[in-house]
C-alpha cells in the first residue's frame, strides 16, 4: 500500500524524521518497500494566472502569454495547447530551478522575449501527466509557492504489508501502529453522526448472512456530479496511487484509504426494486466496472437487484449500475463481508482489487456506520444532495465474536528469555486496541479489537509485545541442549562422497530443472507416462522428468552451442515415476560424457571418448559401494542398440549405460557420440562391511590363455565359464588383450586371459594347475565354442 | 729404486690419460694386475736380504697404493661425469602440464548446501528429506495455511491434476519429521522447491534449507543467537544483523533476518537473507506435540540467494543453465 506521509502525520506526528519513521515501521513489521517524493526537487515555481494569450507572430505552435504573479504581469512564451486566458498555472519564474537542476533563465523564442516557463505535471515530477501545462484550481492563490500550495514536501511511502495485517491497510490503521510505537495518542478527524435530511430509503435484503453479516446502505438524492473533487482530495488520492475519477468514486476511495472500509456507490436510478445480497447462480453473467464480462459460479457472493447481478460483493461493482455522468441519485454501500467468503474469489476470476485485498484480510466489522456517515458528509460538501437514513441489515449470529485471550507472564518471559516490565506490556497491548478484561499475578486477559483478525491465542499476544518492544531489543543466546549421540551405519556411502568421486573423474556437477518438455522426454523414455503440471510455467517445462538424461542433454546442447569440445556432466536428483503403487520419487545419479578422452594437451592427440570411458567412470563410482554390480547387454530407447547395457545388482536392474542412439543424436542436432548413464542412488549408496580373510603365505600360480571364439560371445560369459571350471582355488581372472584382425578369422576374436590360483595352506603343484587349465579349455570349447589360439 | 719411481710416474700419467672406463681398467691391469708392472716388482724382493726386504716391500706397496688411489679418484670422477651427463640429457621442462584428467567441480548450490549442512551438523542437527511432489496437507494445511488463506497467493504453486503439488518450500519436512518423532528434534532439510514464477530474480525451481529445533525451553533468544552465529560463520565476517517482524502462518513470532552493508552511496543498507520464527502452536497441534511442554523455532533460507551473495553471482538463472564456463568458476 502506498500512502502519503503527511496524511499520516495529520493523524499522529511523532518527532521523527521521514527516514527514522520509515525505519521504525519497518522494524515493527510494516516493511517499507519504496519511498518517493511527492514531487521532484524544484524551487521558484509559483501559482500564476494567464491574463492574456496571443498567437506568436513567428511560430504557429507558440503563444505569447502575459502571466500574473499577483504583483506584475510577466511575458512568457508557451507551447502548450491548453495555455489560455483565465487558468491558474505552475509558473517557473526566472531563477527557478526545476528537477534535474534545470535553471530557468530569460530567453528569446523566435524573437519574442520569455521570462519563465509554464510547467506540466511531468516537468515538476508530480505525475507522468505530460499533456499540456498543469491547470491548478480556479481558486488557487496567485503568487503562492506551488510547493506550499500543493503541499508537495511529502513522501509517498510504499509499505508491503503481510497478509495478517489487514488492519494497517488504511491511514487510520497505520496511525494507530505509529501511535503504539511512539506511545502517542492518535487524532482521528472529527465526524459527528449525520442526521438524515430526507426519509427516502431503498430496501435491502441479505439472503446470505453467513457471508455478509452486516450491510449498510443509504440513499443520497439530487447530487451534482459535475462538481470536481477538491485539490486536497485529489492530491491525497494521487499520493496513495489512486486517480481522481469523479467526486463519488473519489470519496468512496478516500474512505477506503482513510478508514480501510471499501465502499461502493450505485446509480440508484438504474437499480431495480431492491438490493439483494445473495450467492450467484451458476453461469450468471456480469459486466464489471472495468468492462470485463465474467461468468459467475455459485460460490460467488453478489450484490443483486430484482432483475440481476449488480456486482461481485467485496470485489468489484458492475458497469451497468456504476456512477457516472448523468447520475443524480446514488445508493451508498458499506458492508462487512466474511473474509473466508471473499478469500481467493477475486483470484479465481483473475482479479485483484483494493476492496478484495482488504475484505479477504478482514475489515473492521464495527466500522461501517462511521464510514458511511463520513462518506456522506464528505460527499455532500462537494456534490450537495440530501441523505436518507441508514438502512442496516446485520446478523449478530454471523458477526465475528470478540475473542478473549490470556497472556501468562511466565510464558511471555520464558519464550523471550527476557522480562518486559508489566506496565510496558499493558501499554503496548492497550494502545493496540486490546481491552483488558481481568488480571492477576499470573497474567492478563484481553479482548481483541474488532479490526484484529489475527489475534486469537496467547502466541499472538507474545508476538505483538515482542514486535512492538523490538526484536532487536531482545536478548540473543545460544541454546543449551542435551547432547545427542548420533548413529550412522558404516556401510552408508554419503552422497557427498559419490559426488566428489565424479569430480575427481573430471565431471562437473549440473543442476537441471525437474520439469521438462514432454516431447523431449518421450525421446528418452517411452515406458513411463510422466506426471503433468496443471499450470506449467511454459510448454517446455510441462511434465516431471522420468529421467535425468533430457536435462543433461539440454545442458550438453547449451555447451556445444558455446564451442565446448569436451563435456563431462553429472547430476543427482529425483525422477518421478508413476506406478501402480503410486508415484515413485526416486533419487538417481546420472552422468554424460562427450568429446575428447583427456583434456587437450601436449601429450599427443587424445582420442574421443567411447563406451568404455563412461563405463570405467561408472564402475569406479560403483566400486565405492563395493557390492558386485554386473553389466548386461540391454536395449534402451535412447541408446545405441549395440552399445548399451543394463546395470544390475543381484539380478535387479538399477540403471542403464550406453552410447546415445545415433538417430537421437542427429534428431537433437547434437555433435556426437555421447555416452551416458543413470543409476538408482539408493542401490549404490549402500556398501559392504569389510571382512578380514587370512593372507595366504603360499605362492600364486599364474597361467595365461589365448583363446579364439565368436566375436559375439561376451567376455562376461567367458569369465563365468572360467570361474565355474577352474577349480576351487582360482583367485582371479584378468583379461589383458582383445584382438581382431590379421590372423584371426572374420567374425572371431581372440582373448588373452591371465588366470591366477592360490591355496591358503599349501603350495600348489604344476600338475594340479595344468589340470585345471585343461578343464577350463575343455569347458570353454564346449560351452563357449572357444579354441586355444595356435 | 729409481725404476720404481719411474713406474709410479708412468702409472700416474697413464691414469691421467685414460679417457674412459675401459682405458682406466687397462691401466689398472697394466700396473696393478697379477702380472702388472708394479706387482712384478714384488718378485724382485727375493733378491734382497731379509733385513732389506720389509722396507723395500713397503716402498713397492706404497707405490701400488699411489697408483690405486689415482685410479679410484679417476673412476669416481668418471662416474660423476657420466651421471651429470645423463642428468643433463634427462632434464625436462617441469612447468609442462601433467598428464591425466582435469578436475571437475561441484555445483555452487551443492557447495553452499554442504557448507550450511556442515555448520548445523556440528551443532547436532541431522539431515531430513521429504518428497518434492507433496500433498496439500503437508505443504499448506498442517503449516496453518488453510485453503484460501491469503498467504497461498504468495506461493504461486504448481499443481497436478490429483490435488498434489510441487512443494513451495521445504517446511513440509518439519511436519513429516514431527509426525514421526517426539522432541528433542534438531533437523535441517535441504532440497529443491518450486514456484510458478520466472525472471531475473525468480526461478521456477530453486533450493531451500529448512531448519527446525524443538526442545524444552527453547526461546526467541536462542533463535536469534543461532542464526546470527550462522550468518557470521557463513559469510566469515562479523555481520550487522537485524531481526524484522514478518509473517509466516507456521511461525509466531515470525521474523525476517536482514544483513547490513554499506551501499555505494555510503548509506547503511539492509538485505533480507532468511525467514524464521517460533513454531506456531497450531503446527505443533497438527503434529501431536505438546505446546505446553515444548517450544521450538524454524528457519528457512534460499540457497541460491546465499550463494549469490557469497560468490557475487548476479543472475539467478545462471545456476540452471549449466554453462561449463560458469560452473568451472566454482571448482
Amino acid at each position: 500500500m502506498k500512502f502519503s506521509e503527511q496524511w499520516l502525520r495529520e493523524w499522529v506526528n511523532p518527532a521523527l524524521s521521514s527516514d527514522e519513521l520509515i525505519a521504525q515501521i519497518t522494524l515493527a513489521g510494516l516493511e517499507v518497500d519504496d519511498v518517493e517524493s511527492a514531487a521532484g526537487e524544484f524551487s521558484g515555481v509559483i501559482v500564476g494566472e494567464i491574463v492574456s494569450a496571443q498567437q506568436h507572430p513567428n511560430a504557429d505552435k507558440l503563444r505569447v502569454c502575459q502571466v500574473s504573479d499577483g504583483a506584475t504581469e510577466i511575458q512568457v512564451v508557451c507551447g502548450a495547447p491548453n495555455a489560455r486566458v483565465g487558468i491558474k498555472v505552475a509558473f517557473a519564474t526566472v531563477g527557478a530551478v526545476l528537477p534535474g537542476n534545470f535553471k530557468i533563465k530569460k530567453a528569446k523564442l523566435r524573437q519574442e522575449e520569455s521570462f519563465g516557463m509554464l510547467c506540466s505535471a511531468a516537468e515538476l515530477e508530480i505525475s507522468d501527466e505530460n499533456e499540456g501545462i498543469m491547470e491548478l484550481a480556479t481558486d488557487a492563490p496567485v503568487g503562492t509557492d506551488v510547493r506550499e500550495y500543493l503541499n508537495l514536501n511529502d513522501k509517498i511511502i510504499d509499505v508491503d504489508l503481510t497478509p495478517n495485517r489487514g488492519d494497517c491497510l488504511s491511514i487510520a490503521g497505520l496511525a494507530r501502529e505509529v501511535g503504539v510505537l511512539n506511545s502517542l495518542d492518535v487524532t482521528a478527524p472529527e465526524h459527528p453522526e449525520l442526521a438524515p435530511q430526507v426519509e427516502d430509503v431503498f430496501p435491502v435484503r441479505v439472503s446470505a448472512p453467513e457471508h455478509c453479516p452486516r450491510f449498510l446502505g443509504r440513499v443520497l438524492n439530487n447530487i451534482d456530479i459535475t462538481q470536481s473533487s477538491p485539490l486536497w482530495l485529489q492530491e491525497k488520492l494521487r499520493r496513495c496511487d489512486l486517480r481522481s475519477i469523479d467526486p463519488v468514486v473519489d470519496v468512496t476511495n478516500y474512505i477506503l484509504l482513510e478508514m480501510g472500509q471499501p465502499m461502493h456507490a450505485y446509480d440508484l436510478d438504474k437499480v431495480n426494486g431492491s438490493i439483494i445480497v445473495r450467492m450467484a447462480s451458476q453461469g450468471e453473467s456480469l459486466t464489471l466496472l472495468d468492462g470485463q464480462k465474467v461468468e459467475l459460479t455459485n460460490e460467488t457472493l453478489v450484490i443483486a437487484d430484482n432483475e440481476g447481478v449488480l456486482g461481485m460483493a467485496g470485489i468489484m461493482g458492475g458497469a451497468d449500475t456504476g456512477v457516472g455522468e448523468g447520475t443524480h441519485n446514488v445508493f451508498l454501500e458499506a458492508a462487512f463481508f466474511n473474509p473466508i467468503s471473499i478469500a481467493g474469489k477475486a483470484r479465481s476470476y483473475g482479479l485483484h482489487t483494493d476492496a478484495s485485498h482488504r475484505f479477504e484480510r478482514g475489515v473492521d466489522y464495527d466500522l461501517q456506520r462511521k464510514a458511511i456517515d463520513r462518506a456522506t458528509m464528505l460527499l455532500q460538501s462537494i456534490v450537495g444532495g440530501e441523505a436518507g437514513p441508514i438502512v442496516e441489515q446485520a446478523s449478530a449470529e454471523h458477526l465475528p465474536s470478540l475473542t478473549q485471550v490470556t497472556l501468562r507472564k511466565a510464558r511471555l518471559e520464558s519464550l523471550l528469555a527476557y522480562k518486559i516490565p508489566d506496565q510496558k506490556v499493558l501499554d503496548i497491548l492497550t494502545r493496540l486496541g486490546l481491552t483488558l478484561v481481568s488480571s492477576d499475578d499470573h497474567g492478563w486477559t484481553f479482548t481483541a479489537p474488532s479490526w484484529r483478525f489475527d489475534i486469537a491465542i496467547e502466541a499472538d499476544l507474545v508476538e505483538e509485545v515482542a514486535r512492538v518492544y523490538g526484536y532487536n531489543n531482545l536478548p540473543s543466546t545460544n541454546p543449551v541442549a542435551t547432547m545427542e549421540i548420533p548413529s550412522k551405519p558404516e556401510i552408508e556411502r554419503p552422497l557427498s562422497v559419490l559426488r566428489r568421486h565424479m569430480v575427481s573423474c573430471g565431471y562437473q556437477e549440473a543442476i537441471t530443472y525437474s520439469m521438462v518438455e514432454p516431447g523431449l522426454l518421450a525421446k528418452f523414455d517411452d515406458q513411463n507416462k510422466p506426471v503433468e503440471l496443471v499450470n506449467p510455467i511454459s510448454a517446455d517445462m510441462a511434465v516431471m522428468r522420468t529421467s535425468l538424461w533430457p536435462g543433461l542433454v539440454k545442458a550438453l546442447q547449451h555447451n556445444q552451442n558455446r564451442q565446448q569440445s569436451r563435456v563431462r556432466l553429472f547430476e543427482t536428483g529425483q525422477r518421478f515415476i508413476p506406478s501402480k503403487q503410486g508415484l515413485q520419487q526416486q533419487d538417481v545419479f546420472a552422468g554424460l560424457i562427450y568429446g575428447s578422452r583427456h583434456p587437450e594437451s601436449w601429450h599427443g592427440k587424445t582420442e574421443q571418448v567411447d563406451y568404455f570411458d563412461a563405463k570405467g567412470d561408472l564402475e569406479s563410482l560403483l566400486e565405492i559401494s563395493g557390492q558386485s554390480f554386473s553389466f548386461e547387454a540391454a536395449e534402451h530407447l535412447a541408446l545405441h542398440p549395440g552399445q548399451s547395457a543394463a546395470v544390475q545388482l543381484a539380478d535387479k536392474i538399477i540403471g542403464y549405460i550406453g552410447a546415445m542412439h545415433p538417430g537421437l543424436v542427429k534428431d537433437l542436432g547434437l555433435d556426437g557420440p555421447v555416452f551416458m548413464f543413470e543409476v538408482d542412488l539408493a542401490s549404490i549408496s549402500m556398501g559392504m562391511l569389510p571382512a578380514y580373510e587370512t593372507l595366504s603365505k603360499f605362492p600364486e600360480m599364474r597361467r595365461d590363455l589365448a583363446i579364439v571364439l565368436d566375436q559375439k560371445t561376451s567376455v562376461a560369459k567367458v569369465t563365468q565359464d572360467i570361474e565355474s571350471s577352474a577349480g576351487e582355488w582360482l583367485k582371479s581372472v584378468r583379461l589383458f588383450d582383445v584382438y581382431q584382425g590379421q590372423g584371426i578369422e572374420n567374425g572371431q576374436k581372440s582373448l588373452a586371459l591371465g588366470l591366477t590360483w592360490q591355496h591358503p595352506e599349501r603350495t600348489l603343484t604344476d600338475d594340479e594347475v595344468n589340470q585345471w587349465v585343461e578343464q577350463v579349455v575343455e569347458h570353454l570349447s564346449q560351452h563357449a565354442g572357444a579354441s586355444l589360439r595356435g | 729404486m729409481d725404476h720404481l719411481k719411474q713406474l709410479v710416474t708412468d702409472g700416474l700419467n697413464a691414469v691421467a690419460q685414460a679417457a674412459d672406463e675401459a682405458a682406466l681398467d687397462h691401466v689398472r691391469v697394466q700396473y696393478l694386475g697379477k702380472k702388472g708392472e708394479l706387482t712384478q716388482q714384488l718378485k724382485s724382493l727375493g733378491k734382497l736380504s731379509a733385513q732389506e726386504r720389509p722396507a723395500a716391500g713397503a716402498k713397492i706397496n706404497e707405490a701400488k697404493q699411489q697408483v690405486q688411489d689415482a685410479i679410484t679418484v679417476k673412476r669416481t670422477m668418471m662416474a660423476a661425469n657420466a651421471l651429470s651427463k645423463q642428468l643433463a640429457v634427462e632434464s625436462i621442462d617441469v612447468t609442462l602440464p601433467g598428464r591425466g584428467q582435469d578436475f571437475g567441480g561441484l555445483h555452487p548450490v551443492t557447495m553452499t548446501i554442504e557448507r550450511i549442512q556442515n555448520f548445523f551438523a556440528q551443532i547436532g542437527f541431522s539431515v531430513a528429506q521429504g518428497p518434492e511432489i507433496e500433498d496439500d496437507y503437508h505443504n499448506f494445511e498442517a503449516l496453518n495455511i488453510p485453503a484460501h488463506h491469503p498467504a497461498r497467493a504468495m506461493h504461486d504453486t504448481f499443481y497436478f491434476g490429483d490435488g498434489t503439488l510441487l512443494r513451495t518450500h521445504t517446511s513440509g519436512v518439519q511436519v513429516r519429521t514431527m509426525e514421526k518423532q517426539q522432541p528433542p528434534i534438531r533437523i535441517i532439510c535441504p532440497g529443491r522447491v518450486y514456484r510458478c514464477d520466472s525472471d531475473q530474480t525468480h526461478s521456477p525451481m530453486f533450493h531451500q534449507i529448512e531448519g527446525l529445533l524443538v526442545d524444552d525451553n527453547i526461546s526467541f533468544a536462542d533463535l536469534k543467537g543461532i542464526l546470527h552465529n550462522f550468518l557470521n560463520v557463513f559469510f566469515e565476517r562479523d555481520l550487522q544483523v537485524r531481526f524484522r517482524p514478518s509473517y509466516f502462518p507456521f511461525t509466531e513470532p515470525s521474523i525476517e533476518v536482514d544483513i547490513g552493508y554499506q551501499g555505494e552511496d555510503g548509506e547503511q543498507k539492509w538485505l533480507e537473507v532468511l525467514g524464521c520464527g517460533m513454531v506456531h502452536p497450531k503446527v505443533f497441534e497438527h503434529s501431536g506435540i505438546d505446546t505446553e511442554k515444548y517450544t521450538g523455532f524454524a528457519f528457512g533460507m534460499g540457497v541460491e540467494r546465499l550463494a549469490m551473495l557469497r560468490y557475487g553471482v548476479k543472475d539467478l538463472r545462471m545456476f540452471f543453465e549449466n554453462d561449463l564456463r560458469f560452473l568451472a568458476q566454482f571448482s
